[in-house]
């Protein structure tokens, strides 16, 4: 009789343990999932702050229509890509165009004394910075999920229920994967 | 790696703070009991009755600086709460930081006084407040202000804000207790008392219980105080760490640890109490700002060599 009471206690104690490794589980995937969202939400305020500057920088330098039409360009690509790697490829594009303009508006001393330039470009910088942070965040979410999921016993119940590794949000280039060091 | 380390240190910390109200609680009882016991010569009901009002008054003051010690910190610290309009740039700064350490944007208070520092507060994520004062957020670029402002999220996020809180009233009410028993020895109303019963050869036994008990008033408030610092001084290496774990630079943190320990203003709204939760030491001229472990900050120059060390 006790033996029996022995045995039920240990498998409800199992149960109990694999419904929390469970539920751990799960809600560190959300955290990862949250957090490749907010990339986007980052990315997509960038693409609504650009208008604005091109618009601002035109006021002084209506000449440059190269450089402006580049950056209108390189964010509309970015816009509409579609797939991982195609966005990567519009994003970095449009980082390069950006850093033309602002290069650009050194020789424009008006431009510069502009206030509602240098509230664009705080904001701007700020925006770049974001996406950098809400990338790393990601990754290091999906850092604490992956160390989760393949850790014993976790991976047992992982392996059951198909929790799948997230990847790693990674870049190409090498001087990508820093902070940007924002200095236009 | 490092997040899961960090991770571990936040449930240890927020583990810690239980034990820590815990300690100080059976700590009160025995103390208040001892105490009483000297007070009301030798007799057991007085001794119960000081370690309950001990271990009550211990507990409200933890209720009430659990609710209410971060406003009444940034009501002594003279801060006012800002809003984006005001600084842009510093809102931007601590958005950011809060989207890479994924908690919720705090509070921002600005403190007005030229000398340069700045804290957080508060009891968790969700309940948390960044000080800052103008003459610290005029001295920084923009690298230095967010390696800064990742220090104060690192408090946030480690729970250190709540866990220095709790400490600072624990240990307060500790030096307070013993403070009252020690007076009350000067004045001798323990020995007044003790006449007035009759004691059947007691004598040796109250004796034995007055030395433990002025003893014990003498040193508990010491060692709490150096265990006290001894944590604090660990938090703002972790906080400086975590702050590279945060923005991946450590080069902005140092410059302004430099330009920091380079300032020799005191700043007038910190006291001993709010002391430990500041970035640098607020009071201590900057000559003293040495090795100690009465210190609750370690010194800038070891601060400094241990963020050369990081990596990430």
């Amino acid at each position: 009789m006790i033996g029996l009471w022995v045995v039920i206690a240990v498998v409800v104690m199992i149960v109990l343990f694999l419904i929390a490794v469970y539920n751990g589980l799960v809600q560190k995937r959300v955290r990862c999932r949250e957090a490749w969202s907010q990339i986007d939400v980052q990315l997509k305020r960038r693409y609504d702050l650009i208008p604005n500057l091109v618009d601002t920088v035109k006021g002084y330098a209506a000449h440059e229509k190269e450089t402006l039409e580049n950056v209108i360009q390189a964010r509309n690509q970015a816009v509409t890509a579609q797939g991982v790697q195609a966005q990567a490829e519009a994003e970095n594009m449009l980082t390069g165009a950006l850093g033309k303009l602002f290069a650009l508006s050194e020789s424009y001393p008006n431009l510069k004394a502009n206030e509602n330039f240098a509230q664009l470009q705080e904001e701007l910088t700020s925006t770049e910075n974001r996406i950098a942070f809400s990338r790393q965040h990601y990754n290091d979410s999906a850092a604490v999920y992956n160390t989760a999921r393949m850790k014993f016993p976790n991976n047992i119940v992982a392996n059951t229920f198909g929790f799948k590794n997230q990847e790693y949000f990674e870049i190409d280039e090498p001087a990508q994967r820093e902070v940007p060091k924002v200095s236009f | 790696m490092a997040v899961e380390t960090f991770h571990t240190l936040i449930v240890k910390n927020r583990r810690n703070s239980f034990i820590l109200i815990g300690a100080f609680m059976v700590l009160f009882i025995a103390l208040g009991m001892l105490i009483g016991m000297v007070w009301g010569g030798g007799e057991p009901a007085f001794g119960i009755t000081v370690a309950i009002i001990a271990a009550a008054l211990a507990f409200l003051l933890t209720l009430l600086s659990y609710y209410g010690g971060s406003s009444a910190l940034l009501g002594m610290s003279r801060a006012k709460e800002i809003k984006k309009v005001d600084d842009p740039q510093l809102f931007n700064v601590v958005e950011e930081l809060c989207l890479a350490g994924g908690i919720p944007v705090p509070k921002i208070y600005l403190i007005n006084d030229t000398a340069m520092n700045a804290f957080a507060t508060g009891r968790n994520p969700k309940h948390a407040s960044v000080a800052i004062t103008i003459g610290l957020r005029q001295r920084l670029n923009r690298d230095e202000l967010q390696g800064v402002m990742a220090h104060e999220l690192s408090h946030v996020r480690h729970y250190d804000i709540l866990y220095a809180t709790l400490m600072a009233v624990m240990v307060g009410v500790l030096v307070m207790l013993c403070d009252v028993f020690l007076r009350s020895m000067w004045f001798g109303a323990g020995s007044r008392r003790r006449r007035s019963r009759d004691s059947k050869g007691g004598g040796a036994a109250q004796a034995i219980l007055l030395i433990v008990a002025l003893i014990l008033a003498i040193i508990a408030p010491i060692l709490a105080r150096i265990i006290q610092m001894c944590l604090s001084r660990q938090r703002e290496y972790l906080a400086d760490a975590g702050s590279v774990q945060l923005t991946r630079n450590p080069d902005g943190l140092a410059g302004a640890l430099v330009k920091l320990a380079g300032d020799k203003e005191v700043l007038e709204v910190a006291n001993r109490a709010t002391a430990p939760l500041y970035i640098v030491h607020p009071i201590k001229k900057f000559e003293e700002r040495s090795k100690s472990i009465f210190d609750t900050h370690p010194p800038v120059k070891d601060r400094l060599a241990r963020l050369k060390q990081l990596s990430y």
